[in-house]
């Protein structure tokens, strides 16, 4: 435990906090969708692994007392004013990076989508082997070659 | 109007998908027809493209979606950028699903029964996602347009047997995998420059080379992307998801999707980081990148050689000929580089063609197996010639493309003296001979005695009208024009490299 004397922690851990809980996450889902057997517990993996990275994505457009990206009343006045925003009227310090949100909305969009797909796959699977566990469905497959 | 050419390509396969959907399971032919005609005109301005960067100086075209234009030095809208690769490419992807959806006409309604209105819609909806792949010039849209084309094809493998739901269940896992790592590094690279145009990216990369992170993006993006090309230790996915998607699916995905990623490999590689950061000293594994593709050169010519099943085959042969086109772009020499180009087209044409030959003999004759092929040169003239044609080219003899793609990947080698991969190649390609020789000799001189399985699973349907082989008359086209392109990209091989060389960002 000596390193954590020499400022380990503040040095690693704490400024970097967002990307350790992003990797583990990451790991986590990575794992399961691995070593799992039951195909619905990789796919709970796979969305885990998705949710890691939207939440990696959302800390990197967070800075210190920011806001949410919106105008406020007298800002966009202002703007309707002067016709072009000075730099005093709108300081961007102040609001919250969008676009990595933006992003994510999208990415939250396709991992929705992969997972419906994936449920939906699975259910065919479940229907023709009746199980989910993978290493029932390949006892089945292996006596024929061909079906 | 011209200026629309670049993205009508993109729009007419999405209006067609829409059409189909609306149209509904009854009205199968019009599904077709509208799929048809969408895909001809995206051709059509495929080839206006080529046109266009041929006459413009520049030899790129630049397309802003929406008319955004860039404000304070930098792009705010989504650009399509298209030089003369992307062109060709994306010309390649348009004009095979063309020719598919030929191929497709009579077999959709035995294989899809009741979905054939969702498999139109999902086979041009992969087709905008390939071309978007190839045209986009946001490093965001790029993961978005590669999950379309994912989700797609994975709908379109789960169409086949139980099988082939399994397999694209494997496929589903892997190829998250493959598309978070590629996100995660643009987040990376978002984090230190700021914007996801990629030659916005590419600009303000430049004085922080140095940096490891930019390293982390780089080896993250080039995970994601081999694990999608199924390149070969991350290859698990692709042959059983190939060879047991229905015989239309496998047929149109198999040339495309792992050469449209090998597309965005070298873009990466060259346009999105620079070749002088890829291949200078700051990245020591390029050596060992080319020593992994040579392992997966041996290992898929191996693994082709113990294949019984045609398809599997196929697949595996597949799995190494992503070998040769990872080694050739990471020799870090332009004849590698153009090799590895001209290599896309190239595979793309052999492997339509022996995939739609494959499908008819395996339609014709009710049998996966390598035997299927015994005697099958009397019986089935135009086909076997077809095959003949792709597995010549398999092969490396000229004038087919095979031979000449495998020329320039070798005097890649040769020039930077990477000794080892030239042999791989040489290998593989008696490996090659080995198999394609085995089957061409059975069917010409092998003797046919069971009249047994003449059991035509065609004739059940009522019957479309026959040619010589006993196969519809618009398979039998399709394959013609698959084995017709693999000479042409042969014969026309100066051409092209020519066009691919000027495209090469000076290294």
């Amino acid at each position: 435990m000596e390193f954590l004397a020499t400022g380990f922690f503040e040095e690693y851990i704490v400024p970097k906090f967002n990307y350790w809980i992003y990797v583990i996450l990451m790991m986590i889902g990575l794992f399961a969708m691995i070593t799992k057997n039951n195909l619905i517990k990789k796919l709970i993996g796979m969305a885990i692994f998705q949710t890691a990275i939207i939440l990696f994505y959302v800390s990197i457009g967070v800075k210190a007392e920011s806001g949410i990206p919106i105008l406020g009343h007298e800002q966009h006045h202002a703007i309707v004013e002067e016709g072009q925003p000075s730099s005093e009227v709108i300081k961007k310090d102040k609001f919250a990076n969008p676009l990595p949100h933006v992003l994510m909305l999208t990415a939250i969009v396709v991992g929705v989508s992969t997972l419906g797909l994936a449920l939906a796959i699975s259910q065919r699977i479940y229907r023709s082997f009746d199980t989910l566990e993978e290493d029932e469905i390949l006892d089945q497959l292996r006596p024929g070659g061909h079906d | 109007m011209t200026e629309h050419y670049t993205v009508l390509i993109l729009l007419m396969p999405l209006f067609g998908a829409l059409v189909t959907t609306l149209l509904g399971r009854e009205r199968q032919n019009a599904c077709w027809l509208t799929a048809l005609i969408c895909m001809a005109t995206s051709s059509l301005f495929a080839i206006g493209n080529i046109g266009r960067i041929l006459a413009s100086g520049s030899g790129e075209l630049r397309y802003r979606m929406g008319g955004w234009q860039e404000s304070r030095g930098y792009e705010v809208g989504i650009e399509l950028r298209v030089d003369m690769l992307a062109a060709l490419v994306v010309a390649m992807v348009v004009l095979v699903g063309f020719v598919n959806m030929i191929f497709s006409k009579t077999r959709v309604a035995g294989e899809m029964k009741d979905k054939v209105s969702f498999f139109y819609t999902l086979k041009q909806l992969l087709i905008v996602g390939l071309c978007g792949i190839v045209m986009t010039n946001d490093a965001f849209n790029l993961y978005v347009l590669i999950e379309i084309t994912s989700l797609t094809s994975y709908a379109l493998i789960a169409m086949g047997n139980r099988r082939a739901a399994l397999s694209s269940f494997n496929y589903v896992i892997m190829g998250t995998i493959g598309a978070s790592f590629y996100l995660l590094g643009v987040g990376y690279l978002y984090i230190k420059t700021g914007t996801l145009n990629i030659d916005d990216i590419s600009l303000r990369m430049q004085h922080q080379y140095g940096e490891p992170s930019l390293m982390i993006a780089f080896a993250l993006i080039m995970l994601g992307i081999w694990i999608k090309m199924a390149f070969f230790p991350l290859h698990g996915w692709l042959p059983n998801a190939y060879s047991y998607a229905p015989s239309m699916v496998g047929s149109f995905m198999a040339p495309l999707m792992t050469k449209v990623m090998v597309y965005v490999m070298l873009r990466v590689m060259l346009w999105l980081f620079e070749g002088e950061y890829v291949y200078s000293g700051r990245l020591v594994w390029g050596e060992l990148i080319v020593w992994m593709a040579i392992i997966a050169i041996v290992a898929g010519s191996f693994l082709a050689l113990a294949c019984t099943d045609i398809k599997k085959m196929l697949t595996y042969l597949i799995v190494a000929e992503v070998g040769y086109m990872v080694g050739g772009a990471w020799l870090a020499d332009g004849a590698g580089i153009t090799g590895s180009m001209y290599h896309i087209l190239s595979d793309a044409a052999m492997t339509f063609c022996l995939f739609l030959a494959a499908s008819i003999v395996i339609l014709r004759t009710g049998d996966h197996r390598l035997t299927a092929f015994t005697g099958l040169f009397r019986r089935m003239p135009l086909t076997m010639t077809g095959f003949t044609i792709g597995a010549l080219s398999m092969v490396g003899l000229p004038p087919t493309c095979g031979f000449f793609s495998k020329w320039y990947l070798i005097s890649g080698g040769i020039d930077v003296g990477h000794w080892s991969y030239v042999a791989a190649l040489l290998f593989s390609s008696l490996v090659n001979a080995v198999i394609f020789f085995r089957i061409i000799e059975r069917a010409y001189l092998g003797k046919l005695e069971e009249v047994g399985n003449e059991s035509l699973p065609l004739d059940a349907d009522g019957g479309p009208p026959m040619t010589l082989d006993r196969v519809p008359y618009s398979m039998l086209l399709s394959l013609l024009i698959a084995s017709g392109s693999v000479l042409l990209v042969g014969i026309y091989n100066e051409t092209l490299v020519g066009w691919l060389k000027a495209a090469i960002p000076s290294l």
